[in-house]
């Protein structure tokens, strides 16, 4: 069977969507795309070829003479300065990348982008924008970016925002393999474009904080080990994630590492309105509050969950090692 | 001035350089006679960050770099420590030092792997006796090499996972240390990790126990290990080096940096220091940034980052890159492993460079001592966690303040400059690795090192003579996204 084949691309953004696929296990990220009998065309990290071979690759797909299954972007569109995009020019070239993406997603059969930056601008657009960033569908939460809202690839599906600062390894392969196996339609994704089979969970599902939250004990300092959302900007019950479903590196996850999620598969995360590890409250109650959750529940809720919070979620909560075990037993470990 | 036989060609893209790149050059008689290297990606951390909330630093800046992102966690947290007049928790530095050896071991290899010996794979050698083994071990993305190196570095890199949430962009890394207390039975489960981590080094890197590349101390003793363990990677590198020369390949200014890296109570493990021939103590209020061949607006001479600014300026026609020119007391630096074991008096590269200088073989070799001599200190600061103790202090961030964050990235010499007022950052500028190596000319029209490295560098229409600038390109493990930021 042909396989299905891949260009990837790189422009205003870190790198750290292709080093985060790197971390792929059992099996590793070239293995795996051998098995999805996907052919890496090009990527700017793991290719042999560079200058004009590459050039004339590139033109061999802007020519048609090769059919190019999935184009996928990572990092921002860079427009700037003044639309120029002289921000980023195609190396050995004079030509803006801004119009060789557009080139790409118009021949290719889907378009995909690869990261929050590709997505939606992400943390390259942040401050003033001063590159003039967007993403490619979307600029930051209004549809329509480097291509228009209305616009779809040759495959009928908008531009795939698989979004995360960076990516999870397996939300890049997962989709990538289910492109191929002509699984993927609209119905799949979410109102971002998000593939639903990673953004149907909360960051909060799974998480290992969660009697703290239940309860609201709440961590204060930066090692503490309660729930963050009270007073450490915590949007890990908002935001649109499976974090703590399917772990890090292994057995990791912001939570997990102790600090808290800042929503970075979302649009405009980048620009909270505030310092991103505290939580903004009017009132003593915060803005944001969980997802789905009716205010006046949440608001009677906490209420009473604080006046019965046992003492050992009270106390560990406030502390950098379980002090007291389940059982209210005091063990202190010396 | 270029003579008339001379002509100047445009090469790129190159790629395995993280990032975009761009390199000039004009060629007279087969041989390259000036380089101009051009970083062609703009994104503008530095107006980012101006008025945000210190503490937000930690967000953006390690989102500046995918591979290199917890070196900018790292010198983030230290310049606002250094504001703040803070010292880390004990358990935090030993907590900082292993994720960001974590990052720094995992970059070497990679490059190693996936970046560097992949050109030896190329068709233009396929004369070669060694083309065959090479070619089978390396070729890019299909060689057995990477079904070793890919699931080793990622079980490698569950320390991060452990230790900083995840990698690349944690936020674990914070002024006072870290936020993931470690208790007693996870410190077994770390020390697993960097042990299997050793035995592939070990058993497929070198074919010898780390304690025994570490001990080596001169390039005879090199040799003679090299013909003792000639069937495993470290070998097969160094055979290529002789056949190719890559000793007398890519030599720059020779002048070294680093500002000291990996913390230890009052010392480094590698000590902070430059080498102009001998060794000089290493003083940050020397470092100025020159950009009058870069694509920025200002009028002024050098500045120091503390009184620097970034703002592009397409229009600027003296320039040809993005990247500014950071200069040592008007010196071109060269910064990364080469410099960090000169400058720490590692007797294996002090021999070497005293002989050839840097040049493409030294500085791959150099940083694959690096993995022998980091591995098993990592492993003793592991032993010295002390569960139970704090990882963390705190400590507000004054309304008005400045602080320098200075650390080694895997690529060399990092530096975060950060000024408070009224509570909000008034500046902060970023000198990268890379931005050191791959600078553009100075004033006075001093070429960066890079630049320097490609002068002399034969240029033939033979395929094998666009395999060497790469290799010379590569040897420095360039880091283009962070050079420009």
């Amino acid at each position: 069977m042909k396989p299905f084949n891949i260009l990837w691309i790189q422009s205003g953004g870190c790198g750290g969507c292709s080093i985060s696929v790197l971390n792929a296990e059992l099996p590793d990220f070239y293995s795996s795309l051998k098995q999805s009998n996907i052919d890496l065309l090009w990527h700017p990290s793991f290719s042999e070829t560079c200058g004009e071979d590459f050039l004339a690759l590139l033109e061999k797909i802007e020519n048609g003479q090769i059919q190019l299954d999935a184009f996928c972007l990572e990092g921002s569109v860079m427009m700037g300065p003044q639309g120029s995009g002289r921000f980023h020019l195609l190396s050995g070239t004079r030509r803006p990348m801004f119009e060789i993406i557009k080139s790409l997603a118009e021949k290719a059969r889907h378009t995909l982008a690869i990261g929050s930056c590709a997505a939606f601008g992400g943390i390259t657009m942040s401050g003033p924008n001063p590159g003039e960033a967007t993403g490619l569908q979307f600029e930051g939460e209004i549809a329509g970016g480097l291509l228009d809202s209305s616009w779809l690839s040759n495959g009928q599906l908008p531009v795939i925002n698989i979004a995360g600062c960076p990516v999870h390894p397996n939300w890049v392969i997962e989709t990538l393999t289910q492109l191929a196996l002509g699984e993927i339609n609209p119905s799949q994704l979410d109102s971002f474009n998000r593939p639903r089979s990673y953004t149907k969970h909360l960051v909060h599902h799974g998480c290992p904080r969660n009697e703290y939250y239940e309860f609201k004990a709440s961590a204060k300092r930066p090692t503490d080990l309660g729930c963050m959302m009270e007073n450490r900007g915590c949007l890990g019950t908002q935001a649109r994630a499976d974090c703590n479903i399917r772990l890090w590196n292994g057995e990791g996850s912001c939570l997990r590492g102790g600090f808290t999620c800042i929503n970075c598969t979302a649009p405009e995360f980048e620009e909270p309105g505030h310092c991103f590890t505290e939580t903004p409250k009017i009132a003593g109650i915060p803005i944001g509050l969980p997802t789905d959750m009716p205010k006046a529940w949440f608001v009677a809720l906490a209420s009473l969950a604080k006046a019965a919070t046992p003492k050992r979620l009270k106390v560990n909560s406030e502390s950098d090692h379980i002090r007291i075990s389940p059982g209210m037993h005091e063990e202190e470990e010396t | 001035m270029a003579s008339n036989s001379s002509s100047r060609r445009i090469l790129g893209p190159f790629n395995r350089v993280e990032g975009d790149l761009e390199v000039n050059i004009e060629v007279d008689q087969q041989k390259i006679t000036q380089a101009w290297v051009n970083a062609p990606l703009f994104r503008g951390y530095e107006q980012i960050l101006h008025g945000k909330d210190p503490r937000d630093s930690l967000i953006y800046t390690p989102r500046i770099c995918g591979i290199c992102s917890i070196s900018q966690s790292v010198a983030a947290a230290q310049a606002i420590a250094s504001a703040q007049g803070l010292k880390p928790a004990q358990n935090g530095q030993l907590a900082t030092n292993l994720i960001l050896a974590a990052e720094n071991m995992a970059d070497h290899l990679t490059h190693f792997y996936l970046f560097f010996m992949p050109d030896f794979a190329r068709d233009c050698y396929k004369d070669k006796t060694w083309f065959n083994d090479i070619a089978f071990r390396f070729k890019a993305q299909t060689g057995s090499s990477a079904r070793d190196v890919l699931p080793a570095r990622a079980a490698f890199l569950h320390l991060t996972g452990i230790l900083a949430g995840k990698w690349p962009h944690s936020l674990a890394l914070q002024p006072g240390g870290t936020t993931r207390p470690v208790e007693s039975q996870e410190r077994i489960r770390l020390l697993s990790t960097i042990t299997a981590f050793r035995h592939f080094l070990q058993d497929v890197l070198f074919g010898a126990e780390l304690e025994q590349v570490a001990a080596l101390s001169s390039e005879e003793d090199l040799l003679q290990f090299v013909d003792q363990h000639n069937q495993y990677d470290f070998a097969r590198f160094i055979s290529i080096a002789q056949d190719l020369n890559l000793n007398h390949q890519g030599k720059a200014s020779d002048n070294f940096m680093s500002y000291g890296a990996y913390p230890e109570d009052e010392h480094f493990l590698f000590n902070a220091g430059t080498w102009q021939q001998h060794l000089q103590t290493f003083n940050p209020e020397d470092i100025r940034e020159d950009i009058s061949h870069s694509w920025v607006n200002s009028k002024a001479t050098a500045k120091h980052p503390f009184q620097g600014s970034t703002i592009p300026d397409s229009d600027e026609t003296s320039g040809y890159s993005w990247c500014k020119a950071p200069r040592l007391n008007q010196q071109v630096m060269e910064v990364g492993a080469i410099s960090r074991q000169v400058i720490s008096g590692h007797p294996l590269i002090r021999d070497l460079v005293s002989k050839t200088g840097a040049n493409v073989q030294n500085r791959v070799i150099s940083r694959l001592l690096e993995l022998a001599l980091v591995v098993p200190a990592m492993e003793n600061w592991v032993k010295q966690i002390q569960p139970g103790q704090s990882f963390c202090h705190e400590s507000i961030i004054p309304q008005e303040a400045q602080g320098a964050g200075l650390v080694e990235a895997a690529r060399g010499s990092l530096g975060h400059w950060l000024r408070v007022k009224n509570g909000r950052i008034l500046n902060y500028q970023i000198i990268a690795p890379t931005t050191w190596n791959f600078s553009p000319r100075d004033s006075s029209e001093q070429p960066g090192a890079l630049e320097l490295a490609l002068q002399g560098t034969e240029m033939d229409d033979d395929k094998t003579s666009a395999a060497m600038i790469q290799h010379i390109i590569r040897s420095f493990d360039p880091c283009m996204v962070c050079t420009v930021h």
